[in-house]
C-alpha cells in the first residue's frame, strides 16, 4: 500500500458511518416516479412527451437542454401522467414528468460488449446519451468532462472513492461489490482522454476497499490506488487532486487546468455501463440512515422514486421515535428536506431521517474571533471576515476576499463555538457577487 | 401542480437549516468554562501564598464583573443576560491575578466593574471589545490607587481585611527590586567590585532563586502570577483542549528570553526576565485572549513578538518595573491592522508563481 496523503485544512467529523457493512439490496420498481428536468449542473433538459404517452424504461423523456445538460430517461415502463411543477430537493418548485408503472411490463435486457474495443467517438456519444452526470453529488454532466478542449491535456484521471461526509456508505459498497464495474469505468474515461495514468483516491477508514482494489489492479501498471488520511473534506475535488499529485488548482480554475479529470467511483461503474450494454442512466444506490430509519443500509433505487415510496420501501420510519430531520446527502453538505414526496434525483447519495436528538440545532452566539474557521478551511479563505462582509452587504468586497472559493464544505460552520450560520451566509453571498458581476459585464458591454 | 403520492401523503414537520447539520459541540460558554478551570491551579497557589486575603479579592474582582455584566445586559441594553457564558468570570479572575493581594477589596470589586464595563460592553459586549478587558482595569487602578497597586504582600504573612499594611508584611518583587538595585550607583559599584551579577544580588537579597521563581514560592508579586508552573499547567490544558495555540506564547516568550540574552548579556539575566513578574500570565492567558488577538497563527506570532519587544523596552529602559500590561495593551491596539496583512494563502493562488519559476 502507498503511503497516505492528504491537504491542509479540513477537520474531523464524526464518521457515522453505520451501514459500512450492510451489503448493497435492490429495492423493487416503485408504483411511480418524478423525473425532474433538472438533474444535473447546466441547462435543464427539455420534456418530449405529454400526458397520456406511453414510454418504455430507459427511453428518453426530456432531451438535452444544450452543450451543458443531459438527457432524463424514463426509469420504469409506464405512462405519463403529469407534466409540470414538481417540488426539487434544492427546495424550489421545477419542471417534472411523473410515470406511472405498468404492473405488467417486463425490464428491458442489456446486453454486454467490450466498450474499450470502441471508438473514442462512439465511447464519448454513449455516456452522453445515457444521461450521465456526476454520481457523487456535484452532478456536472460528464459528457462535457470526458471533452476537455485541445489545449488541456489530461495526463491524470483520478477516481474519487474518499466517501469523506459523514454517514455515508454507498460508495464504500460499491468499491467493495463492484471493483471490476469501477475499473471498467476508469479504464474506459483514460481511453477517452488519453489519459496515461489512473489513480483511485480512497480513505484509510475503508481497507477493505482499498484491498480489494489493489487486488484487481496488482498486474496494472498505470492505475494505482492512492490511501488518503481520514480528513474531510478528502473527497473535495481539488483537495484530493492536490493529496493524490500535489497539483493546486488554479482559483476559479478547473481539474482540467492541472491536467486532471475526477469522477467519483459510482461514476467511473455507470460509465461502464452505460458504454458497454448502452444501459441509461436508470438507478443508484443510496445510503440509508439515522435514528429514525427501520433498515438502515445501502440500496439500489430507481431514479424518480421519492423519498417517501424509498423509506417505505425499506422498511419505513420507526413508529416510537420522531422524525425531526430528512437530509438529502450528507450531514456536511446534504440539503435538509421539507417534504417527503420530493423524488431521489441522479445526485442523491444518501438520506437520513434524523430524529430530535440528532437534528439538535446550537443557539447562535457572538463571534469569538477564535480563528478556528479559518483553520478549518481548505480553501484558505477567512470565513468570519466573508460573513461580516456578507452582513454588510459590501459585494465588490466580499467577491475579492474569495467567495467564490469557497466549496461549502461546512468545516467552517462545524468549528465554530458560537455556531454562526456560515454557509448559509455564503450562499447568499455567493448569489449576490456572481449577480454582482453580470451587472458589471453588462454595463460594461 | 402538486403531488400525491401513494406512501406516508402527509409528511410529518420537518426541521430545515442550511448545511452542515454536524457541529463540533463547542460553545463559546464551554470555551470560557475551561479557560477557568485553567485558572484553578494558579488560583490554588495564589491562596496558598497569600492566604485568604487572596480569595477575597479574587471573589470581590469576580463578582464586580459579574454584576457590570449582569445589570448593564439586563437594565441599560435590555438583552438577555449572558452571565452564565463564564466570559466575565474569567476576565474577573483574570484581573485579580494582575493586582497585589494587599488590595482593598472595594477597589478589587470597582476594578472587576469597569473591566468589563469599559473594557467590554462599551465596545458591545462579548467578541467586540479591542482592549483585554483585566488589563484595561488593572491600567486604570494602577493610575487611580497607585500606592495600593504597588504595595506588595509577603508570602505566607496573615493579612485580614483589618489589619492595616505596615512594612512588616510588605516587600518588593523581584523586577521591582532589580529596577531600583539597577540604577543605584552605589550598588552597581559594589557589584562590579566583588563580581556579583545584578541578578544573584536581587537573589541574596530577597532570599530566592530560579526554582522559587518558577513554583511561586517565598516572593511577593501580582496574586496570579507568582506560580509559572501552575501557570504553564492551564495553559497546557488550554492548548490540548485547541483553545489556545503556541504561537503567541512562544513568539513573546522567546522575544523576552532573547532580548535580556542579547541586551543583558547573561544567560542568568535571560532566566530572570522569563521567570519573573507578569510575562508567563501574560503570554499563556492574556495574549491568548481570542477577541482581542489576531485569528491566524501567523499574525499571532507577530504580535506575541511585539508584545515581548515591548514588554522588555517597559522593563529595562521604561519607569515601570513590568510593561507586560502595557505592552499587551499596545499591541491589541494593532490587531486590525496585524489581521489585515496576515491574510492566509488562498487554495489555488500558488500555480501562477510556481509556473513563472
Amino acid at each position: 500500500m502507498l503511503e497516505p496523503k492528504s491537504f491542509a485544512g479540513g477537520l474531523h467529523p464524526p464518521e457515522m458511518k453505520l451501514t459500512a457493512d450492510r451489503a448493497i439490496q435492490n429495492l423493487p420498481l416503485p408504483d411511480r416516479v418524478v423525473l425532474h428536468v433538472s438533474q444535473h449542473i447546466g441547462a435543464p433538459a427539455k420534456p418530449t412527451h405529454k400526458i397520456t404517452d406511453k414510454v418504455n424504461c430507459g427511453d428518453v423523456i426530456a432531451e438535452a437542454g444544450g452543450y451543458v445538460s443531459a438527457p432524463v430517461h424514463a426509469t420504469v415502463t409506464g405512462s405519463v401522467i403529469a407534466v409540470g411543477n414538481f417540488m426539487h430537493p434544492f427546495g424550489v418548485p421545477s419542471p417534472a414528468i411523473v410515470i406511472e408503472r405498468d404492473q405488467t411490463a417486463q425490464e428491458p435486457v442489456y446486453t454486454s460488449e467490450n466498450g474499450l474495443e470502441l471508438s473514442v467517438e462512439e465511447i464519448k456519444k454513449r455516456v452522453q446519451d445515457s444521461g450521465m452526470v456526476g454520481l457523487g453529488g456535484a452532478t456536472f454532466p460528464t459528457h462535457v468532462k470526458l471533452a476537455p478542449p485541445d489545449t488541456k491535456p489530461i495526463d491524470t484521471v483520478i477516481l474519487n472513492g474518499v466517501e469523506c461526509e459523514p454517514a455515508l456508505t454507498s460508495d464504500h459498497r460499491l468499491m467493495l461489490e463492484e471493483p471490476d464495474k469501477i475499473i471498467a469505468g476508469l479504464k474506459l474515461i483514460m481511453k477517452v482522454l488519453n489519459a496515461k495514468n489512473g489513480i483511485i483516491g480512497i480513505e484509510m477508514n475503508k481497507l477493505d476497499a482499498i484491498k480489494v482494489l489493489e487486488e484487481k489492479l496488482k498486474d496494472v501498471a498505470n492505475i494505482s490506488v492512492q490511501p488518503l488520511t481520514v480528513k474531510y473534506p478528502q473527497g473535495g475535488e481539488k483537495q484530493l487532486i492536490y493529496a493524490c499529485l500535489g497539483r493546486e488548482t488554479p482559483s476559479g480554475g478547473l481539474p482540467m487546468d492541472v491536467g486532471v479529470v475526477v469522477q467519483n467511483v459510482a461514476s467511473a461503474a455507470a460509465i461502464a455501463d452505460a458504454v458497454n450494454m448502452r444501459q441509461p442512466l436508470l438507478e443508484r444506490v443510496v445510503t440509508l440512515s439515522g435514528n429514525c430509519a427501520v433498515n438502515p443500509g445501502n440500496y439500489r433505487v430507481r431514479i424518480g422514486t421519492t423519498v417517501a415510496d424509498f423509506i417505505q420501501m425499506t422498511g419505513g420510519l420507526k413508529k416510537d421515535v420522531p422524525l425531526k430531520k430528512v437530509i438529502m446527502g450528507g450531514p456536511m453538505m446534504g440539503f435538509a428536506l421539507f417534504d417527503l414526496n420530493i423524488p431521489i434525483i441522479k445526485g442523491t447519495s444518501g438520506l437520513l431521517c434524523w430524529d430530535n436528538e440528532q437534528a439538535a440545532q446550537p443557539r447562535e452566539t457572538a463571534c469569538l474571533r477564535c480563528g478556528n474557521c479559518i483553520r478549518a478551511c481548505p480553501m484558505g479563505l477567512m470565513p468570519q471576515s466573508m460573513k461580516q462582509l456578507i452582513d454588510n452587504r459590501k459585494w465588490e468586497q466580499v467577491d475579492k476576499i474569495g467567495m467564490l472559493d469557497c466549496i461549502e464544505c461546512g468545516c467552517c460552520a462545524y468549528a465554530c463555538p458560537s455556531s454562526l450560520p456560515l454557509v448559509q451566509s455564503f450562499k447568499l453571498g455567493k448569489k449576490n457577487v456572481m449577480a454582482e458581476r453580470k451587472k458589471a459585464t453588462a454595463s460594461k458591454g | 401542480m402538486n403531488t400525491t403520492t401513494t406512501a406516508a401523503s402527509v409528511s410529518p414537520r420537518l426541521l430545515v437549516t442550511s448545511s452542515p447539520h454536524v457541529f463540533s459541540g463547542m460553545t463559546a460558554a464551554r470555551v470560557m468554562w475551561d479557560v477557568n478551570l485553567s485558572l484553578v491551579p494558579a488560583l490554588a497557589m495564589a491562596v496558598y501564598n497569600f492566604g485568604a486575603r487572596a480569595a477575597l479579592v479574587i471573589l470581590a474582582s469576580v463578582l464586580g464583573a459579574v454584576f457590570a455584566e449582569f445589570i448593564i445586559q439586563k437594565i441599560l441594553m435590555k438583552k438577555p443576560v449572558c452571565i452564565d457564558d463564564g466570559s466575565a468570570v474569567v476576565t474577573g479572575i483574570l484581573l485579580a491575578f494582575c493586582v497585589p493581594a494587599a488590595l482593598p477589596v472595594w477597589v478589587a470589586f470597582i476594578g472587576g466593574f469597569i473591566a468589563i464595563a469599559l473594557g467590554k460592553q462599551v465596545y458591545g459586549g462579548l467578541g467586540q471589545n479591542i482592549f483585554n478587558p483585566a488589563h484595561v482595569a488593572r491600567a486604570l487602578l494602577l493610575g487611580s490607587w497607585p500606592v495600593y497597586m504597588t504595595t506588595w504582600l509577603k508570602p505566607g504573612a496573615a493579612m485580614s481585611s483589618a489589619t492595616a499594611i505596615t512594612d512588616a508584611v510588605t516587600c518588593a518583587t523581584p523586577l521591582g527590586f532589580i529596577k531600583i538595585a539597577g540604577r543605584d550607583p552605589e550598588v552597581i559599584k559594589k557589584l562590579s567590585e566583588s563580581g556579583t551579577s545584578l541578578v544573584s544580588h536581587v537573589f541574596n537579597e530577597l532570599q530566592i532563586g530560579f526554582s522559587d521563581l518558577f513554583w511561586g514560592l517565598n516572593f511577593s508579586g501580582s496574586l496570579g502570577e507568582t506560580s509559572k508552573a501552575a501557570l504553564l499547567l492551564g495553559g497546557i490544558f488550554l492548548l490540548i483542549r485547541g483553545h489556545i495555540t503556541w504561537h503567541g506564547p512562544v513568539a513573546m516568550c522567546t522575544t523576552v528570553f532573547a532580548g535580556a540574552l542579547i541586551f543583558g548579556g547573561s544567560l542568568e539575566y535571560a532566566m530572570f526576565h522569563l521567570l519573573t513578574g507578569g510575562l508567563i500570565i501574560g503570554a499563556v492567558f492574556m495574549i491568548t485572549d481570542m477577541v482581542t488577538s489576531p485569528m491566524t497563527g501567523k499574525g499571532q506570532l507577530i504580535f506575541g513578538f511585539g508584545c515581548g519587544a515591548l514588554t522588555l523596552l517597559i522593563r529595562m529602559k521604561g519607569g515601570y518595573p513590568e510593561g507586560v500590561c502595557y505592552s499587551i495593551l499596545i499591541m491589541n491596539s494593532l490587531v486590525p491592522l496585524i489581521d489585515k496583512f496576515t491574510v492566509p494563502r488562498k487554495f489555488g493562488t500558488a500555480v501562477a508563481k510556481e509556473a513563472k519559476a
